[in-house]
């Protein structure tokens, strides 16, 4: 048996799929945008009835539906409602950005493994300040941080490493050395939330370099190869460790 | 003469008749409702529309310069979007200087750019309201012609 609830009581709390959430029944246009013209951007919204629909949720008839398991979360500005869940498995979702590494050189076209069903594809022109003489220097078994241009469950993903406007911005192939390894999504979402205090913590520690990539995979350089593995073991095992446990363990370290 | 006016005629008859036919059948689709809620929930798949995520690529204590550049500059992008005020660029030269200047400037400049003759007016201009002597008369140089 399905739960029916209002979608806005159950933020915060573990949904089940199969699950529908209702929505508040949106009022008639005419009248009720007059009258809340003044009243700000959330009600207007929601007059308006625009309503973002985020990963793990569905349209029906009634709601939403809830697809996969985890916490509901509910984002004021814009009004959007998602369901944070975890898995390790990565699917390809345009405009997300990946590390992905070269398999194969086909003529023009580089095949890039992205942890995803299929290899995604990535032209030689995708590249800032590449033409059809000056081409980019990669090889199979580079590393390339680009983003998905193309995603969809019917086509094969098609990765570029520039933007809209042609520039790189920090995009492309990554460098020499360094140490890649593969964490859950979930993990990944927690690190690049603004203000992580687990990179906040590292940080203190030691220079070094890193690149999250969002299928899961991140990559650590530091000066040393003692130091990468240091991070890489803090950021593997932060995902099962209490705020307390990671600091102890950073104070041992830096005692050291 | 007429026999065109004809075609065009029953070729507007015909165009009026699949017309009809075409619009009751084509345009509408099977489900309105959906339609009717096309407007009101966007669905989206991406995780970078729902929290408000940092750049990927990240540099700490100065291991990485450009990288460090890129992320103040990738992530002060994305606030700055929320920050709707219009703020002035602090100008580096006041309006006053900026007037001063350019009133000095223009003589400067547009000196450079006069032919020797007027030069040597200027020159003479200058040096009249500086004596306040009695007025030298300018001899304009002609075209001498050359004697066989």
């Amino acid at each position: 048996m399905a739960a029916r609830c209002e979608a806005a009581a159950r933020v915060g709390q573990v949904v089940l799929p199969g699950d529908v959430l209702l929505l508040p029944a949106r009022p008639e246009q005419s009248d009720e945008r007059l009258l809340r013209l003044g009243t700000g951007a959330a009600a207007a919204a929601a007059t308006r009835g625009r309503l973002l629909c985020g990963p793990g949720l569905r349209r029906c008839e009634a709601g939403l539906l809830v697809t996969k398991g985890g916490i509901l979360r509910h984002r004021a500005g814009g009004g959007a409602f998602w369901v944070d869940s975890q898995q390790k498995r990565y699917v390809p979702v345009k405009g997300d950005h990946v590390i992905g590494i070269v398999t194969a050189k086909a003529g023009d076209l580089f095949k890039v493994d992205v942890g995803g069903s299929e290899q995604a594809s990535l032209s030689y022109l995708a590249f800032e300040g590449a033409t059809k003489r000056n081409r980019p220097n990669v090889q199979v078994g580079d590393l390339i941080y680009g983003q998905f241009l193309v995603a969809n469950k019917d086509m094969e993903p098609e990765l570029v490493c520039i933007d809209s406007s042609g520039r790189s911005s920090g995009m492309g192939i990554i460098g020499q050395d360094g140490f890649l390894f593969k964490v859950s999504l979930r993990l990944i979402r927690k690190l690049l939330a603004p203000k992580c205090e687990i990179i906040e913590d590292l940080s203190q520690l030691y220079p070094f370099e890193l690149v999250l990539g969002m299928n899961g995979r991140i990559w650590v350089k530091a000066k040393t190869v003692h130091q990468t593995l240091i991070i890489v073991n803090i950021l593997e095992a932060s995902e099962n460790m209490t705020a307390e446990q990671r600091k102890q363990a950073l104070a041992k370290l830096s005692g050291n | 003469f007429m026999q065109r006016g004809l075609d065009s005629q029953t070729k507007k008859q015909l165009e009026e008749e699949e017309r009809k036919i075409i619009s009751d059948e084509h345009w509408y689709l099977d489900l309105p409702d959906l339609k009717e809620k096309e407007s009101f929930i966007i669905e989206e798949r991406s995780f970078m529309a729902c929290e408000d995520l940092l750049y990927g690529r990240m540099s700490f204590k100065g291991f990485n310069p450009e990288i460090e550049k890129l992320m103040i500059q990738m992530n002060s992008r994305g606030k700055e979007e929320e920050i709707e005020a219009d703020d002035k660029m602090e100008a580096d030269v006041s309006d006053e200087e900026m007037a001063r200047r350019y009133e000095t400037l223009v003589g400067t400049i547009g000196k450079k750019f006069l032919r020797k003759r007027d030069q040597r007016v200027l020159q003479d201009e200058d040096e009249d309201r500086n004596s306040n002597a009695t007025p030298s008369k300018i001899v304009k140089k002609q075209f001498l012609k050359p004697k066989d």
